[in-house]
């Protein structure tokens, strides 16, 4: 018994390090970056990809988001700490123009949280 | 004012840089271009001059490109509609093949048969079974483990995740059962190819219908966009001729005629009409357009033909902002929700642990067959598990709300606004142009001697014709509505802070105030005197006429109380609200409107600087308080309240100033903002608590806790059923408030 006793428990601490410990090294080479000014996002099978974006901060950016996944879930994208959403019609690109005051990470989800992305604004190098 | 409009295109066929100066100069070389500047990387391009899309789209195509207009909002909603539609026949159709397999199989189990591995005849017959159910697995279900691996991938886990799990532990398990008997107790020998299916089957109907119910949360927007006209017909080279409104330039002439919807912003140059704005105010009666009043897009055009010089086209017109404004603030969450986002934010990865803690106590204390029902209750916790209801218990209840506001002339800002308009106790309301109507007028004319009310409101028309003072609009306003003409006037002069003089027709007129009638010593009786009085009682201004030195007229000038505010302000009492009254005006007048319209609580004299000062009066006790003014002069008021309205004005900037705009000019509007957020807020909050005591009860029920007290543990196909219809209730829960109405007025 204690080996599934074993099992169980490793299988929680995987859990508990693939989905909330781990942090995707803050290295902003793992982040496309949006360098002329746009990028396109593909919300598919549950996902947003890239799912990680920087863009310079006081500069205008566009994403283009392309929504292929038909699921209801997948027809919002929020953008929460900077007050921005929009709906995501199917296989039709939505251009969300972005123009941060300040830099910093900020979530981008659907509505209900189940599709994450972040977003690095980064100021001038 | 120029010419231009502004026209967006999609490039295909653009596959490198170069292509850029190409398009670029083919769309400059169009007649009319002012500026084409393409952003390669989204291939699209933005136009600037006078011009069509049809011409830009052909410079394109010879250059060797193909371009398709960025669509509209109702060519958007359209597509989005089809779209849902084939996504929905394409569930059902994935709802038919599991069920079709999921039904059988639960009838065999439940009446005729056991679902257990015994025999190897079983074991052919099970193993055919469970190809049978991957096949369902990969018709009907291919999303759910896509998405839930791709999820996985990026560190993720969602809805999909949890379904792929509970169904693929079923299968596999069921699996394992067929290929390997002897490693499994014989009590435990139990396939659940049936809960594969049918969870499957279940959880795609469920989406098909939350497909249908979510359609009808968005009819509000649905019904704003299609209020917007396909066509215009504009006047060209001095023909007639219609055209789609995309094209509509700024400073065409364009003609509506009876039964047709204004296709644009304008200033009417030709004709006279009644134009039912109700679909964008809520204001019943029909207004009536003359030369130089403004019409708006999405308004319909009850009786006459007009001509109109249209001012803003395009995304520029005021039904447009209101509904891309719509549109954001269904989008917006009210705080309300953060709790919900929280949990949603960790719950996935909750629930799998609950899984496995649910599994490893039954494998250790369950009876026999403890792997059996660790397998169940395991499966039974992913299923059961909705996140998607917590996640859309707010949005689809403010999605709804916002509509329905904005049906009622009411647009909320944002969902902070909504929550907070929810909430208010103390209503601030600004005298003028709010509980008025913002523009003087000739009340009561009283006259002495022989002169007719005619014969003096003519004379002293003429004589205020000249005058810039807002009063003498209102004398001119009174004798145009009345069809009377002015007469030319000789030697006026204004004197300052008491009235004008001048003759008219070789007579010597005066028209001021009493201190005007004291310095040319006119004698006023006291019976006049006792008349002026009652007119200032009752906040009216009383002006002195005198002609050839002896009063004629007494003319009371006042700014009307609006037809309703009793009414609305009455609806604000009855639902507790502290209403009070701020006014610039002196306190005689301020006493006047406050007594008629039934506040107790005034504030008359107040500069617009000391507004600001008596909202943060009212906080400071307590208070959560709306204010209600102009928009413009009352911004830092507005601004400082907890939500600030602003009242009529619909259709310029206030929109976007305060957190809420009521369209229409009637107070009622304040009542059915707070009525609405109210409903809004029970809507919510019905929601989230369903979703918490749902997840809270079912997530325990399928972990087997209550199986000591009363022998049952769930079956994963009532928990897939359970699951899906969890959001549908919540989202049709939310299309209940498109029934709501505000209180008859």
């Amino acid at each position: 018994m204690w080996i599934i006793n074993i099992i169980g428990l490793l299988l929680i601490a995987g859990i508990i390090w693939w989905f909330w410990l781990y942090k995707p090294s803050n290295d902003t080479e793992n982040y496309t970056s949006a360098d002329s000014g746009a990028i396109t996002v593909l919300v598919e099978n549950g996902v947003y990809q890239p799912a990680l974006i920087k863009i310079p901060v006081n500069q205008a950016s566009t994403l283009r988001f392309i929504r292929k996944d038909k699921t209801p879930c997948a027809e919002t994208v929020v953008f929460d700490g900077l007050d921005i959403s929009a709906e995501l019609p199917v296989d039709k690109p939505v251009d969300i123009v972005l123009t941060p005051q300040n830099s910093g990470t900020f979530g981008f989800t659907c509505q209900m949280k189940m599709y994450k992305g972040q977003l690095l604004v980064e100021e001038h190098r | 004012m120029d010419n231009t409009s502004h026209i967006d295109l999609l490039i295909e066929g653009a596959g490198c840089a170069s292509c850029v100066g190409k398009i670029e100069s083919a769309l400059q070389n169009v007649p009319g271009v002012n500026t084409a500047a393409m952003n390669f990387p989204l291939r699209t391009v933005s136009v600037d001059g006078v011009t069509t899309p049809q011409a830009l789209i052909e410079a394109v195509e010879n250059a060797g490109y193909h371009a398709t207009p960025i669509s509209s909002d109702a060519d958007a909603l359209d597509e989005k509609e089809k779209a849902d539609l084939a996504y929905y026949k394409r569930l059902i159709r994935k709802v038919i093949i599991a069920l079709g397999l999921g039904v059988p199989l639960m009838i065999y189990g439940l009446f005729i048969g056991e679902m257990t591995v015994s025999t190897t005849n079983e074991r052919i017959a099970w193993l055919i079974v469970g190809l049978l159910t991957a096949a369902v697995m990969y018709f009907s279900g291919k999303h759910f483990y896509v998405g839930a691996w791709k999820s996985f991938r990026n560190h993720n886990a969602n809805m999909d995740t949890l379904i792929a799990l509970g169904t693929g532990t079923a299968w596999i398990y069921s699996m394992v059962v067929v290929f390997f008997p002897d490693m499994v107790p014989e009590m435990a020998r139990h396939v659940y190819f049936e809960a594969t299916a049918m969870i499957i089957g279940l959880i795609d109907l469920g989406l098909a219908l939350e497909l249908k119910a979510r359609g009808r949360t968005s009819q509000a927007i649905k019904r704003l966009i299609g209020l917007q006209a396909k066509t215009a017909r504009v006047l060209r080279d001095q023909q007639e001729i219609d055209i789609p409104i995309e094209q509509v330039l700024l400073n065409d002439f364009v003609r509506v005629r009876p039964g047709e919807k204004v296709p644009v912003d304008g200033l009417v140059t030709e004709g006279h009409t009644n134009i039912d704005e109700s679909m964008l105010t809520g204001e019943p009666m029909p207004v009536e357009k003359q030369q130089g009043d403004p019409v708006v897009a999405g308004t319909l055009n009850k009786s006459g033909s007009i001509i109109f010089k249209a001012s803003r086209v395009g995304k520029d017109t005021a039904l447009a902002h209101i509904i891309n404004m719509v549109k954001r603030a269904q989008n917006s969450k009210p705080p309300i929700g953060r709790l919900a986002d929280i949990i949603a934010g960790v719950f996935v990865p909750v629930v799998m642990i609950i899984s496995i803690l649910s599994a490893m106590v039954w494998l250790q204390l369950g009876p026999d067959p403890a792997l059996a029902f660790a397998v169940v209750s395991a499966t039974t916790v992913l299923i059961i598990a909705c996140p998607c209801a917590l996640g859309l218990a707010t949005p689809m209840s403010v999605m709804v709300g916002v509509g329905k506001a904005a049906e009622s002339g009411v647009l909320i800002r944002n969902g902070q606004a909504l929550q907070t308009a929810s909430k208010i106790t103390a209503m601030v309301l600004d005298k003028t142009g709010t509980i008025t109507e913002g523009s003087p007028k000739v009340t009561q004319i009283h006259t002495a001697g022989s002169i007719s009310e005619q014969d003096a409101l003519q004379l002293v028309a003429s004589l205020e014709t000249g005058s810039e003072h807002p009063l003498a609009q209102a004398i001119v306003d009174s004798a145009n509505e009345k069809g009377i003409t002015t007469l030319p006037v000789d030697n006026f002069e204004a004197i300052a802070g008491h009235g004008v003089s001048a003759k008219v027709s070789g007579r010597q007129l005066l028209f001021g105030n009493e201190k005007l009638m004291q310095d040319q010593q006119i004698t006023l009786s006291e019976q006049e005197l006792k008349k002026a009085q009652s007119f200032a009682e009752q906040a009216q201004t009383p002006m002195y006429f005198a002609l050839d030195g002896e009063l004629a007229a007494i003319i009371a000038v006042a700014d009307p109380i609006k037809e309703d505010s009793i009414a609305a302000i009455k609806r604000l009492h009855q639902n507790n609200i502290r209403v009070v009254m701020l006014t610039g005006d002196n306190r005689a007048t301020a006493k006047a409107v406050a007594n008629k319209v039934g506040i107790t609580e005034f504030f008359a004299e107040v500069l617009p600087e000391d507004k600001s000062a008596k909202i943060a009066e009212l906080q400071s006790q307590g208070e959560v308080v709306g204010m209600t003014g102009d928009g413009i002069n009352d911004a830092p008021a507005l601004a400082l309240a907890n939500v600030g309205f602003a009242i009529g004005t619909g259709t310029d900037v206030a929109i976007e100033s305060a957190d809420i705009t009521l369209m229409r000019g009637s107070l009622h509007g304040l009542a059915d903002a707070i009525a609405i957020s109210k409903a809004t807020l029970r809507n919510i909050k019905q929601n989230l608590i369903g979703a918490f005591i749902y997840n809270a009860a079912g997530i325990p029920f399928a972990a087997g806790v209550f199986y000591p007290l009363f022998g049952v543990l769930l079956s994963p196909v009532i928990a897939g059923g359970a699951m899906a219809f969890s959001s549908l209730t919540v989202v049709s829960n939310a299309n209940r408030l498109r029934l709501f109405k505000a209180e008859d007025h």
